[in-house]
């Protein structure tokens, strides 16, 4: 559905130039919720508008929805969805015309974009401030309606630029909630955030960006598990020491270490590594008094590739 | 024509913004309304001076007045688009499949229809004082009007996706309009004034639609002013479109 080869974009200030977005491959493939995760200025969004049709790169080749978006990005945008970071709506106008009216500027006829504008009020369940200006909507249904806008013409591939940032807890789960229906629906979604629990929770796949580049890129799980492997903390009774000479030399194990009477053992499968180590230890008579395996989560895989943390980082 | 179809959807959606809050169309007119009532009079015992046109004074003063309405109702309407830029809405449309002279132009219509609606209140406010009105010369009037504002109101819009600010715009459109108010005659006709000011007056486009506007009230349908503004602004205009419409897609707001 995308195809990214060497996406560039560089701003030129005053003195110097930047360069936003440094070389991106990517490939998206349909149906599938691909997430862009990274803090605010690593490129997330300069990529996204760029393959929204919206900022001409500066270098590189790219495909959207079958259409090459350099030689024609009016093809593009006949194609694709786009929901801005930051809304894109006048307060003053009514709900209902605006989405007629963005179902008309995809060349619906008046009857169809009437027709599609009631389905999706009914879906996103706006139709209660549907006539009432924009102004005076809550922040979820002013994000509600920003999806809405992105959907009217039921576009088989979708960009949501940070969805869910702004919005209260409930806001946010509702939200997730129509995410996962466009995707069951069979729809193509792009998205971009800096929760790493939203890009947990959403994405089948998912990139993470830093400093205009992707630095890492796979399924949640793979990532953890490339990245960081999951940890399993041993607690010995007796010698802790000699658990860990044990253990330290197989051949699953990463990274171990022995600290006041525990063991933590870095492993690339934990499910499938814990047998094995109660084996070990059994044989050796180690006398094992816990265990706990615990997944790594975004953020260690966030530190790992960058050197510091995604909450300091954004 | 999906450039027609597209224009009048965003004509349709601008005049709905507009009519939200149809009280500034009276606004607008409110201050050349003051001239016409306060500053209009002051004229009539000129109109007798030598060098002052011919057809009595609210028949030089209204044509000017319109002119002005056209200068200063759409020199400010780039106000009303930065607002838009910053709402993200200009953004959407362009992701939007929408012709981008389109964009443009709906726009662009809703602020001449401000403009004509603005001006037919001024001319029938003027004929208690005096005015007298000829069909022919009216018809060509709105004509003239059109296409000034249609230049003036693609300004202000490049002039606002440029500037991206109203703290720039107000002081940009302050200075340009107000040499283009004073070398055009509209206050007082060009024909008083000495020759060295004359002569800087003829670079100005806007004098020859008010000489034009003029002529077109008194019914001197010969006069060369009127090909020459009509020419002269139809020109301009198209590159106004043009130049502005490029800004429309091209701009990253």
């Amino acid at each position: 559905m995308i195809e990214t080869r060497g996406l560039r974009r560089t701003f030129r200030s005053r003195r110097s130039e930047v360069v936003a977005v440094d070389g991106v491959d990517l490939r998206v493939e349909a149906g599938e919720v691909f997430g862009f995760l990274g803090p605010n200025g690593a490129g997330k969004t300069t990529t996204l508008r760029m393959l929204a049709t919206l900022l001409p790169p500066t270098g590189g080749d790219a495909w959207v929805a079958g259409c090459d978006l350099r030689r024609e990005p009016g093809r593009v945008r006949e194609r694709i969805g786009y929901v801005a970071q930051g809304g894109a709506t006048d307060p003053t106008v009514r709900g209902r015309d605006e989405l007629v009216l963005q179902g008309r500027l995809y060349g619906l006829s008046k009857a169809e974009a009437q027709r599609r504008t009631s389905e999706l009020l009914a879906i996103l369940e706006l139709q209660g401030c549907a006539d009432r200006p924009i102004g005076t909507y809550s922040g979820g249904q002013r994000r509600r309606l920003d999806l809405a806008l992105g959907l009217v013409f039921q576009p088989r591939l979708v960009f949501l630029d940070e969805p869910t940032t702004g919005l209260d807890p409930q806001g946010r789960a509702r939200m997730w909630d129509e995410v996962r229906r466009l995707r069951d629906d069979g729809t193509t979604i792009f998205l971009t955030t800096h929760y790493l629990e939203e890009a947990d929770a959403l994405c089948d796949r998912l990139a993470i960006m830093d400093h205009g580049k992707i630095v890492a890129e796979g399924t949640a799980d793979d990532l953890k598990r490339q990245i960081a492997g999951d940890l399993v903390i041993l607690g010995i009774n007796g010698e802790p020491q000699a658990a860990h000479a044990l253990l330290a030399h197989e051949p699953f194990v990463r990274e171990a270490s022995c600290e006041d009477g525990t063991v933590r053992l870095y492993v690339e499968h934990g499910e499938a590594a814990m047998p094995a180590i109660l084996r070990a230890l059994d044989s050796a008579g180690l006398e094992l008094r816990t265990i706990s395996l615990s997944r790594p989560s975004l953020d260690d895989v966030f530190l790992r590739q960058t050197g510091r943390s995604l909450r300091d980082a954004a | 024509m999906k450039i027609l179809r597209d224009t009048w959807l965003i004509f349709q959606r601008s005049v709905g913004i507009t009519l939200h809050n149809p009280a500034w169309i009276l606004i607008g007119a409110f201050q050349p309304l003051l001239f016409l009532v306060l500053f209009g009079p002051l004229l009539k015992p000129l109109a007798g001076t030598r060098g002052f046109p011919s057809g009595g004074a609210f028949n030089v003063f209204v044509p000017g007045l319109l002119v002005q309405t056209a200068l200063f109702g759409t020199a400010f309407v780039g106000f009303g688009l930065i607002a838009e830029v910053r709402y993200g809405v200009i953004e959407r449309m362009r992701v939007t499949p929408v012709n981008r002279v389109a964009l443009l132009l709906g726009r662009a219509l809703r602020d001449i229809l401000v403009l004509l609606i603005q001006s037919t209140l001024l001319t029938l406010a003027a004929i208690p004082f005096g005015l007298r009105l000829n069909g022919l010369g009216m018809l060509v009037v709105v004509g003239l009007l059109v296409l000034m504002g249609l230049l003036m109101v693609c300004l202000s819009y490049a002039a606002g996706l440029w500037l991206r600010s109203e703290d720039a715009l107000a002081p940009l459109v302050n200075t340009l309009t107000m040499p283009l108010l004073l070398l055009s005659g509209i206050l007082l006709p060009l024909s008083l004034a000495p020759d060295w000011l004359r002569v800087l007056a003829r670079a100005n486009p806007l004098s020859y639609t008010v000489d034009a506007a003029r002529a077109l009230f008194n019914e001197h349908f010969t006069d060369v002013s009127i090909p020459q503004a009509l020419g002269i602004l139809t020109v301009l205009a198209l590159l106004a479109v043009v130049g502005t419409s490029r800004f429309f897609s091209r701009t990253t707001a």
